[in-house]
């Protein structure tokens, strides 16, 4: 089942195209299930897309709609990252969430998703009141009205996990393709021949996990049935001293005039604070917007005032691949050879692991049984986050190149080089956290750029001569 | 083993404490540098303009550098490079270094961790976030250190004096910026640094003119800026966002030490003790940005007060008073005061917002000191109070009204 040379080179088994949080862990699903995979990106590395930027939650899906695909993805995806992070280096912190009642009418909804969440299979989400909210997070505004407790949500590394789900997709014979943009195929009685700005590329089954660009690389295979509305949250991170202010996360009651915002802590010791939700057309580019930063910091004084007095670390903004359905868009075309993972909206990140289980399920009904996969070959990743033991802790480290986050020279090195290098700066600081803290990057760019400039072409260029 | 004094930070301040604690006969003073080399910023602002204040002479940034390191060594002090402070507790420091991480207690800790420019996330700049927006910092010691340059056609944000040494940086590397913008009215900086741009540098200065936004998908593109007669859009291909500094403080937010929310700095009292009365705190981490000459001078005026702290001979830390800033003041500094103090006080203020009006003193709700003045947001106003002035207040309060 591995690939084989044929007169025209490689065939795939499976060609996965687009490497967000999706596409990694389906590529990983199918080189792990022995297959030939090949996860194929347009940008010059993993995550450029939706993925790069989310609230980096594992969701329970207590809030999900019942009986959805979705909702059986997030549980699934769920299950399946707690029962592996630690074989592959990924943290799981154990916030719990509430979500927390600021009115009268978020009171009222408060049983509706209790109700809801049961129905969901996640049972020990509870109605808590305002005392105990507040014996639960101090910091909390003192105007809060009730809560829900949801234990199982949980703060994880957004960038880690799909980095680690490539690691072991390749460690297990996958090939990854980036800055290989597919712009179209054809199909015959053995599959696809797709072809890319690097060439033709020739698989037996096509995966569709395209995120933003899904309808357009859909427009392949067939007329698109869902078409992509790309849905902007822009988020700010506060400074780690804020990360003391809460607990939980804290989740918004929905409402039908506003989502609301979620504060969490992060990973990396940080506390976010986000998203709004724009419709856009531009699929592309993700503005950050000055006055929607500002509100953002309202919203999170409003439900913690200490929030005031913390300086803003990073300002960032992500695209999700709504459609115009509410679930997910997963199809299998066993005529085409095709399938189809689209509208993967905000809950990815969370239901990435649990796709790529269904989409395991869908293969073998559609397109013959995979043997039972011999035990894993784990690849764990560098640990990033602020719980667990980092490099510049240990005796013998290399020299700290970034200070705000505590990132080693060995570490960036490390980075650069490996089956899965960074492939431009935003992979390197996903990668390693440098230049991602709180002065963001005024101590350590030089640095970086002595070590990262050369592999990283189009950063710098050398000071004209006899300037030195 | 427990030491004497450690410092913080081997920048300007940091190393001139060390040097004048050392000459002094403090035997086993300890500077603790995070980075590679001590000097602290000047290390990486290559045209001249440094030591005019502590040294009397004219040098490069680097060449202060290895001047204020050499002479803190020539005193005795040693200084231990790549070590970072990783957090500060009662009675001493927690350090990383390569044998991983340890504590070091001493009798006094003196913090000298300096500044850094506002980031363009925590200045909330809308657009894009593509490579080549940087601070002056980022872009001087790419330059000076680094021999590299991250673009050739940028637009520089602000008219600190800071600004004007990035424009003399960007000459330095041949980098010729299209504008420099300045969302107020007239140059922050003093009257000379605008002189130098418009004769010698040759870079456009428009006041009155903000930046709305930066575009670019993988690198800058172009900017976006208001002003008086619309917006308009700029091509470029880099972003300097120069100024704007705020105290590198983190260790102490972090810690038990008291934090200013005027100034972003550590609380202290007219003998540069913070809250913690073994903690001293000196130079520009006490409110952003005072030229390194002034902030030197702080070192060493902390370290005299640390002396005294060491010989016993200071005023108990539980004597001292607040003091309050009000009216259009955004910090008053040091925020406590010594009521019983033989030495005259000095009060440092910087206003909020451009403001015309009358400073006062209120000592217990009594004026004794009223002055007009013409403040601006980036100026520091100094004022020198008597010691009868203040001798025996239980407050004092400082306004602008």
């Amino acid at each position: 089942m591995k690939p084989r040379a044929t007169g025209e080179g490689i065939v795939f088994d499976v060609a996965v195209i687009g490497a967000g949080v999706v596409g990694c862990a389906v590529f990983r699903e199918f080189a792990l299930a022995g297959l030939g995979a090949v996860l194929i990106e347009r940008g010059p590395d993993i995550l450029g897309g939706a993925s790069k930027a989310n609230s980096a939650l594992l969701h329970t899906g207590f809030d999900a709609v019942p009986g959805s695909l979705e909702a059986a993805c997030v549980r699934e995806g769920s299950a399946r990252y707690r029962a592996i992070h630690h074989r592959l280096g990924l943290p799981l912190l154990e916030t719990g969430a509430i979500v927390v009642a600021w009115s009268e009418a978020d009171l009222a909804a408060l049983p509706g998703i209790v109700a809801r969440a049961h129905e969901n299979g996640v049972m020990n989400v509870r109605q808590i009141d305002a005392g105990d909210v507040r014996a639960r997070e101090p910091h909390l505004a003192l105007d809060l009205r009730g809560g829900v407790l949801v234990p199982g949500e949980a703060v994880i590394d957004a960038w880690s996990a799909p980095l680690a789900y490539v690691l072991q997709g390749l460690a297990h014979g996958g090939a990854v393709l980036r800055n290989t943009d597919v712009t179209g195929g054809t199909r015959d009685a053995d599959g696809w021949t797709l072809a890319t700005g690097q060439g033709p590329l020739r698989a037996r089954l096509v995966v569709n996990c395209a995120g933003l660009q899904g309808d357009i690389v859909e427009a392949i295979a067939r007329p698109s049935p869902f078409s992509i509305r790309p849905r902007k949250g822009q988020f700010v991170v506060l400074d780690k001293t804020a990360h003391r202010l809460l607990r939980s996360i804290v989740l918004p009651v929905p409402n039908e005039r506003t989502k609301g915002v979620v504060l969490a802590r992060t990973a990396f010791g940080n506390l976010l604070v986000g998203p709004t939700a724009e419709e856009q057309q531009d699929r592309d580019n993700a503005t950050i917007e000055e006055p929607a930063l500002e509100a953002l910091l309202e919203q999170g004084r409003r439900m913690v005032p200490e929030l005031a007095a913390e300086p803003v670390t990073a300002a960032y903004a992500g695209l999700r691949p709504a459609t115009q359905f509410k679930d997910y868009c997963i199809e299998a075309l066993p005529d085409r050879r095709w399938i189809t993972v689209g509208g993967i909206r905000s809950t990815g990140l969370t239901g990435a692991l649990g796709i790529a289980a269904h989409l395991h399920r869908l293969y073998a009904r559609h397109f013959g049984a995979l043997p039972p996969a011999p035990e894993p070959i784990w690849t764990p990743v560098p640990n990033l986050a602020e719980e667990l033991p980092r490099p510049w802790q240990q005796a013998g480290r290399d020299e700290i190149v970034c200070h705000c986050e505590m990132v080693t020279r060995a570490e960036i090195l490390a980075a650069l080089d490996g089956p899965l290098p960074a492939g431009d700066i935003g992979g390197l600081k996903r990668r390693t956290r440098c230049m991602m803290g709180r002065c963001q990057g005024f101590y350590c760019t030089r640095r970086v750029m002595e070590l990262a400039g050369t592999r990283l072409p189009g950063l710098v260029s050398a000071l004209p001569a006899g300037r030195g | 083993m427990r030491r004497r004094a450690i410092i913080v930070g081997g920048g300007p301040a940091g190393l001139t404490a060390a040097r004048t604690l050392a000459e002094a006969g403090v035997p086993d003073v300890l500077v603790l540098e995070r980075n590679p080399d001590a000097g602290g910023l000047p290390r990486f602002a290559g045209h001249p303009g440094w030591g005019m204040l502590d040294f009397h002479r004219i040098w490069t940034g680097p060449a202060y550098a290895r001047r204020l390191v050499a002479a803190a060594l020539a005193a005795g002090a040693a200084i231990r490079t790549g070590t970072s402070v990783v957090a500060l507790r009662p009675g001493g420091v927690e350090i990383a270094t390569q044998a991983g991480v340890e504590r070091i207690d001493a009798d006094i800790v003196l913090l000298a961790t300096g500044i850094r420019e506002a980031s363009r996330a925590a200045r909330l700049v809308s657009g894009t976030r593509p490579w080549g927006t940087v601070t002056t910092g980022a872009f001087q010691e790419m330059v000076y250190a680094g021999g590299m340059v991250p673009f050739r056609r940028p637009v520089v944000v602000g008219t600190e004096l800071v600004s004007f040494s990035a424009l003399l940086t960007a000459r330095h590397a041949g980098i010729r910026p299209l504008a420099m913008i300045e969302a107020g009215p007239r140059i922050t900086a003093r009257r000379p640094a605008d002189l130098i741009t418009r004769l010698a540098l040759g870079v456009p200065v428009r006041t009155g003119t903000r930046l709305l936004a930066i575009e670019g998908r993988d690198r800058v593109e172009a900017v976006r800026i208001a002003h008086a007669a619309g917006e308009e859009r700029i091509a470029c291909d880099g972003v300097i966002l120069t100024g704007r500094f705020v105290p590198e403080a983190a260790l102490v937010r972090a810690s038990h030490l008291a934090l200013d929310p005027g100034t972003g700095g550590p609380a202290i009292d007219s003998a540069w003790r913070c809250s913690d009365p073994a903690f001293f705190a000196a130079g520009n981490m006490l409110r952003g940005v005072e030229h390194s000459g002034a902030v030197a001078l702080e070192g060493r005026a902390a370290a005299r007060s640390v002396l005294d702290a060491l010989a016993g001979k200071l005023p108990a830390a539980a004597t001292a008073r607040p003091v309050e800033a009000g009216g259009a003041l955004r910090y008053v500094y040091p925020q406590r005061f010594l009521p019983d103090s033989e030495a005259p006080l000095r009060l440092f203020v910087r206003a909020a917002h451009a403001h015309r009006g009358v400073l006062r003193v209120l000592a217990d709700g009594r004026p004794i000191r009223e002055q007009r003045v013409n403040a601006l947001p980036e100026r520091r106003i100094s004022l020198c109070l008597p010691a009868d002035a203040v001798r025996g207040a239980a407050v004092l309060r400082v306004e602008l009204a």
